[in-house]
């Protein structure tokens, strides 16, 4: 036995890469699920490395609320026509046109929970049976048990008493039609191995992961981007600030923080502090506070 | 940095959650809704201080809601390294999801509380813990606080567990005298116990060696995924794409495709716009041959000097993980690395009863949790390692194909003549 170790990060690396293209060799028809934040960037530089200098075998997919940032949109429009692939979009706003889908009304509206039923019809529109996402088990508690192939049923359901044993890394994509499987190639990475990961491959991300001067009003002891879908009214007050945000969301939804960060050594370091501290030491309220922030949103996966 | 799996194996009662809890929470880990919980809560223990294995009670809620008891994954790292927790329920009626979590763990973690010392689950645990070929051992004995820290009570545990280990053939195994309750040993040192000189838990994963099969013996490459761009300026590209599962392969390395027996040179190694002289086990990349061959997904490249087994008749133990009980005279999937092909489970040898270690002869009948050595009988041939050898390609799952669930975890043994 020689003694010849992978990185953490080339491990997980690998793991992600062997992942996705057991997705290439098992599926039909799979896809890219593509939000425009950080992990799902990440996943897209992954496929790069898993089957370039082929095409991807998947198209990538957007879910658009339509309450995107504009940079978000920008990054993604960008990213497609570098990469060459094929990206299909599914508009919130289109379920809400056909009526299976009511907007939300109030100071709070948000499309967050609309477009789970947008993500639905665009996979049984295309036919997809694999839908690979960004998710992470150390996101919260669930998501701890939730398989690297996970089956979903012909309404998108997840039932844990129908999880499969998943051994060694023999993941079975064996599933009836009109079922589906979401695959999560990183599930075993942390938040903090996918900034590191951004900043070892030098991965350009949508701007609004760092530091920049905006115009924010602050909701529910939150702050947020200032803008036209926030329903707001003249108790709205406009700052301008420095912030950052620490997820990619909607713009109805997503809570910017003061930050100074403009730089992913800086952001890597913002982490760093609030996740490690000395052993023993009590944690501090960032700690909270990040793993809010970086929440995926309900549903969606 | 590396990163380290290990499995933890004992039950609540053995305080595995106060444990797994004190690991988490002394190195930071803790998620944010974990941590709120654990503030909010009434639950103190009877010296005041929190009772750390709320932490970990996803677990026991679901025992009490009877909904399907499972494995979850922890995350925590310290400056020398990255851990993976498997955590998986010690009781006899979840030993599927135990072997399941020991599938991809390097280490594992027999708890033992010190005032019960070697028991029926003890033995159960460890037995799955040498079926699944981890190759290191941590028994902590638990508890101590109870015992008032006596040295002679833990090397009472340490004596029997020896016999246990030879009897299962563990080879490295570390015994850590523990209290997770009060913290001694687990991830600082203790003042209690003086007499214990060697490491705390902590300490321990942080520097135990991981075994990585780097070995020419065991080169295997299982073909994922054919990279074929067949664009203008790549008309001739074809790229093998998988991960080296074990061993290591070098540019001018002779190989031979498994199972068609063709053999040629590796004339690149390549991920994206990385060229590597040599790729290690655990790597992904895209394998270049010097001859045209047809090969597929299923197909295995092996170092030609050091090939694995080919046979459609197998010797092998088998889990089985299905609420219905295994059917000889049907027809099943078994999935081995990148190959899918049928197969049958041809004769059940004995069975194991996994409390005491015995063999069972004349009951034949596979139910929910069996273990025991069958042989079995595939649709093509597979090109396999001896598991207790080499993991990567000595494991397989079977598919039962009228629900598609994963029914069975193989340990593939030998090829029957």
């Amino acid at each position: 036995m020689s003694k010849h170790h992978l990185d953490y990060l080339d491990e997980l690396e690998a793991e992600a890469i062997y992942i996705l293209r057991e997705v290439a060799g098992q599926f039909e028809k799979p896809a890219l699920l593509f939000s425009g934040g950080k992990d799902s960037i990440t996943l897209v530089r992954l496929a790069e490395k898993a089957f370039r200098p082929g095409k991807f075998p998947f198209p990538l997919v957007h879910i658009d609320t339509g309450h995107n940032f504009p940079e978000t949109i920008r990054y993604r429009d960008d990213m497609v026509a570098r990469l060459g692939e094929k990206l299909i979009i599914g508009h919130v706003q289109d379920s809400i046109d056909q009526g299976k889908v009511v907007e939300q009304k109030g100071k709070n509206a948000s499309r967050n929970a609309l477009q789970t039923v947008t993500l639905l019809d665009t996979i049984a529109a295309n036919g997809f049976d694999a839908c690979i996402g960004g998710a992470r088990r150390d996101e919260e508690k669930a998501r701890a048990k939730e398989r690297i192939f996970s089956v979903r049923d012909e309404f998108g359901q997840w039932d844990p008493k129908r999880q499969r044993p998943e051994l060694w890394n023999l993941y079975n994509g064996k599933i009836h039609k009109g079922e589906n499987v979401r695959v999560f190639p990183i599930s075993n990475w942390t938040e903090l191995d996918v900034w590191n990961y951004i900043r070892r491959e030098n991965i350009a991300l949508p701007s609004i992961y760092f530091a920049h001067e905006r115009d924010t009003i602050v909701r529910n002891g939150q702050l947020m981007a200032a803008a036209e879908f926030l329903n707001m009214d003249e108790e709205d007050v406009i700052t301008r600030r420095n912030v950052r945000f620490r997820t990619v969301g909607d713009m109805t939804c997503t809570a910017a923080v003061e930050s100074d960060a403009f730089l992913i050594d800086d952001i890597i370091n913002e982490i760093s502090a609030s996740k490690i501290s000395e052993r023993g030491a009590r944690m501090d309220d960032k700690v909270s506070e990040a793993a809010m922030e970086d929440r995926k949103k309900g549903g969606y996966f | 940095m590396e990163i380290l799996k290990f499995i933890t194996a004992g039950s609540v009662d053995d305080g595995k959650s106060t444990l797994i809890g004190r690991l988490l929470y002394d190195t930071d880990a803790i998620l944010e809704d974990q941590l709120e919980a654990i503030h909010n809560s009434n639950r103190k223990n009877d010296d005041g201080t929190i009772d750390l294995a709320i932490l970990t009670d996803g677990l026991k809620a679901e025992r009490e809601q009877g909904i399907t008891i499972d494995v979850a994954y922890k995350y925590f790292q310290t400056e020398n390294r990255k851990f993976i927790i498997a955590d998986a329920p010690g009781h006899i009626q979840y030993t599927r999801n135990m072997v399941t979590g020991a599938s991809n763990a390097n280490l594992a973690i027999i708890l033992i509380d010190a005032r019960k010392g070697v028991i029926e689950q003890t033995n159960r645990h460890s037995f799955l813990v040498s079926l699944l070929a981890l190759p290191e051992v941590v028994v902590c004995v638990n508890k101590m606080d109870m015992v008032n820290h006596d040295q002679d009570t833990f090397n009472k545990i340490v004596a029997q567990y020896q016999v246990l280990a030879g009897k299962l053939g563990l080879k490295n195994v570390t015994y850590i005298p523990v209290s997770a309750l009060k913290g001694d040993n687990i991830v600082n040192g203790s003042t209690n116990m003086p007499w214990y000189t060697g490491k705390s838990l902590l300490d321990h994963l942080e520097t135990v060696e991981i075994t990585v099969d780097d070995s020419r013996a065991h080169a295997r490459f299982p073909v994922q995924w054919v990279v074929r761009p067949q664009t203008e300026e790549l008309h001739d590209y074809r790229g093998y794409a998988g991960r080296v599962s074990s061993g290591n392969f070098k540019v001018n390395d002779k190989v031979t495709v498994l199972p068609s027996g063709f053999s040629s040179t590796i004339t690149k190694i390549e991920l994206l716009d990385q060229e590597f002289e040599e790729a290690f086990a655990g790597q992904s990349v895209t394998i270049h041959l010097q001859d045209e061959i047809d090969i597929s997904r299923g197909d295995v490249l092996v170092n030609s000097a050091a090939q694995p087994e080919v046979s459609n008749l197998i010797e092998a133990d088998l889990c089985w993980m299905d609420t219905r009980a295994l059917d000889t005279t049907m027809t099943y999937l078994i999935q081995h690395n990148s190959k899918v092909t049928r197969c049958r489970i041809q004769e059940v040898l004995y069975k194991f009863n996994i409390n005491t270690l015995d063999k069972v002869q004349g009951d034949e009948e596979f139910k929910l949790n069996d273990i025991g050595r069958i042989i079995i009988k595939t649709a093509e041939p597979l090109a396999f390692d001896v598991y207790q050898d080499n993991k990567a390609n000595g494991g397989a799952i079977i598919i039962d194909s009228r629900t598609n669930v994963t029914v069975g975890a193989l340990m593939l043994r030998a090829a029957v003549s």
